[in-house]
């Protein structure tokens, strides 16, 4: 039985907009609607939907970014080996929660503060949460500039995010994430700004920390063949709600859901010879299904742990 | 119909910097059949946008093409006064260009734009028989009419995108250059996109220059193929012939480094290292500091750069060809 190291359950999260600046009429979109998932101890989940289905709205959420509306999560604390609702913590005990649970953004560009040098963004954290003496910090981030493989650090810790490349300063974001010692991991398209041949590298490195360091990944994209590389497991969502979720080749080898076909059948080939056959869908009907089809809500165990979402699509195909 | 419509040879261009001259564009050789799809892929600031501008002589001002020609269906276009090149521009060659979905000027409705750029080239025409070639454009790229009446702020990314594609085939042209069309976009949208200017091409005849990074698009799209590496192309032919028989090792390390969801899960393999920096002098072949086995002779600087033909209308980089 594997160890969950986080747990989601109807995880919702909506947004109320007024339709104008007098208007009293408010509306709600449900950018994060009622999805749950977990993660074993050192296994990553990949999440993958068209831009707007709330794949960020969700990472955000468990990453206490944003309040969510309602649900669940669940994690697991080493000090009394239970599952905890993350309700239910303290202020001391949130920010040790915090601590365990980092971030990756997608835009290394933007997400390094310009006037930091690389040794102030990487203390940042360890300041912040006062872990260890003033040295013993400066150690643990020559460390983990060798471990994301800047080296030599000396000649990377007084250099400013302008002076390097792209994949280094996706290497100085994960350093600094992975400088908390976290046991989970959120990252948010992180290669999808970065060149091909430097994409395989950042994502090899993340791999080996994963083992290394027994991180796990909630990885956000919207390119199934970057999940397949990194994830175990794949949950696909369309419109806020986790439609399929299954085994990472089981889900390729087998997609059940006709919004799962589409978008493997969307992936570019690299391959001139092989005839891509798209599985056309029409996008607005599922939207209907999806959102008004309350009485079928809920995913159906289709064997191998591959849950597809019972609504019925029988209108689309 | 073996007709070339677009040859470049030994184009040269560099831009004036105050650090010295970047040597963007090296020795470029290639060519453009009538009614193909040629693909240029390579990783960023490999120079592949900088060839693009070349062609339609867009650069910036610190930009010089030194040497090189390059003709358009018989016609020099190196040499040409900025007059001579503006009926060139759009009637001749016409580019969607990268990310130019977001330049849309804002307060413009999308139809007003695209008649615009008709008015200049077609100034005889009748606004009614413009608004005409416009639906006409529309249909052709999957958007309703109605979109004419829209400002650009109304539309998605993917209609945004669909409106410069119209845009770039307003005047009838030669040539299109799509420089990264689909960079910016979803998978499904992208999906969508490839598949309106695969339409558009086939319904048009069109020659195209597919300018990408992502070598599974290029796969897709062209018919024949250039990889490009720090400014010059290191392998060119047959889209079909360079996949099945990659002969330059930095096209083996980009399909090498290209995750795919069909087929066995393979391991990839990561190029490591940076381009070189394209103002100093080249030594030798430029990937050999890349590069996964590379002899004395490539580190020497002995061997200089040059495409040989290893098979038919197969190009690759002397270096990689002689070492094996």
């Amino acid at each position: 039985m594997k160890k969950n190291l986080i747990e989601v359950k109807n995880l919702e999260k909506y947004f109320e907009t007024s339709a104008g600046l007098f208007s009293r009429k408010k509306s709600t979109i449900k950018a994060v609607d009622g999805i749950s998932f977990e993660i074993p101890f050192g296994e990553s989940l990949g999440l993958v939907g068209q831009s707007g289905c709330g794949k960020t709205t969700t990472a955000r959420a468990l990453c206490l970014l944003d309040e969510k509306t309602s649900g669940e999560i669940n994690f697991y604390n080493s000090d009394t080996k239970n599952m905890e609702s993350i309700d239910n913590l303290n202020d001391e005990e949130l920010k040790s929660f915090r601590r365990n649970i980092q971030m990756i953004f997608q835009d290394p560009y933007e997400s390094l503060n310009p006037r930091w040098n690389i040794k102030d963004i990487i203390l940042e954290p360890l300041n912040i949460h006062n872990i260890g003496s003033l040295n013993e910090r400066e150690d643990a981030v020559v460390e983990i500039l060798k471990t994301v493989g800047l080296t030599p650090p000396e000649n990377y810790l007084p250099r400013y995010p302008h002076e390097l490349s792209g994949g280094q300063r996706q290497r100085v974001s994960i350093a600094r994430t992975l400088i908390m010692k976290p046991k989970f991991v959120v990252c948010d398209e992180p290669t999808s700004m970065l060149d091909v041949s430097i994409r395989i590298s950042i994502m090899d490195l993340m791999l080996n920390l994963a083992k290394d360091l027994e991180v796990s990944y909630l990885y956000i994209t919207h390119d199934l063949a970057v999940a397949r590389y990194m994830c175990n497991r794949i949950a696909v969502m369309f419109n806020g709600k986790i439609v399929e979720i299954a085994e990472t080749e089981e889900l390729l080898k087998n997609p059940v859901h006709p919004y799962t076909k589409r978008l493997i059948s969307s992936i570019p080939v690299p391959d001139p010879t092989y005839e891509r056959v798209v599985y056309d869908i029409d996008f607005t009907e599922l939207e209907n299904i999806i959102s008004t089809d309350t009485k079928n809500i809920g995913m159906v165990d289709i064997g191998n742990e591959h849950f597809v979402a019972t609504h019925d699509v029988k209108g689309i195909l | 119909m073996d007709e070339n419509i677009l040859e470049v040879k030994n184009l040269n261009m560099h831009y004036e910097t105050i650090s010295g001259d970047v040597a963007a564009v090296k020795d470029i050789t290639f060519h453009v059949k009538k009614g193909e799809s040629f693909g240029l892929v390579g990783e960023s600031g490999c120079g592949k946008t900088s060839v693009a501008m070349s062609l339609v002589q867009l650069q910036a001002d610190n930009a010089k093409i030194s040497s090189g020609s390059i003709t358009l269906d018989g016609q020099e276009l190196i040499g040409l006064s900025e007059n001579e090149l503006r009926s060139v521009r759009w009637d001749g060659i016409s580019i969607v260009f990268q990310g130019a979905m977001n330049a849309w000027n804002p307060v413009i409705k999308i139809g007003e734009q695209i008649r615009e750029a008709i008015r200049e080239h077609y100034p005889n025409n009748t606004k009614l028989q413009n608004i005409e070639k416009i639906k006409e454009l529309f249909e052709m790229v999957g958007l309703s009419e109605t979109i004419i009446d829209r400002f650009p702020h109304e539309l998605s990314g993917g209609m945004k995108q669909r409106a410069v594609i119209a845009l770039a085939l307003s005047c009838n042209p030669k040539l299109v250059i799509a420089d990264e069309p689909t960079t910016a976009l979803d998978v499904v949208i992208q999906d969508q996109i490839l598949n309106e200017i695969k339409k558009v091409q086939d319904l048009l005849g069109l020659s195209l220059i597919y300018i990408s990074h992502d070598i599974a698009v290029i796969a897709e799209m062209t018919e024949r193929m250039a990889v490009m590496y720090a400014g010059r192309i290191v392998e060119s032919g047959p889209t079909k012939d360079i996949f099945a028989n990659p002969r330059h090792s930095y096209t083996r390390a980009l399909l090498e480094s290209t995750p795919s969801v069909v087929g066995d899960k393979v391991k990839l393999n990561s190029l490591d290292g940076e381009p070189p920096s394209l103002i100093d002098e080249e030594f030798g072949c430029s990937f050999s500091p890349r590069c996964s086995n590379p002899t004395e002779n490539c580190k020497s600087g002995k061997s200089e750069m040059g495409l040989i033909e290893v098979a038919e209308d197969h190009f690759a980089d002397k270096c990689c060809v002689e070492c094996g």
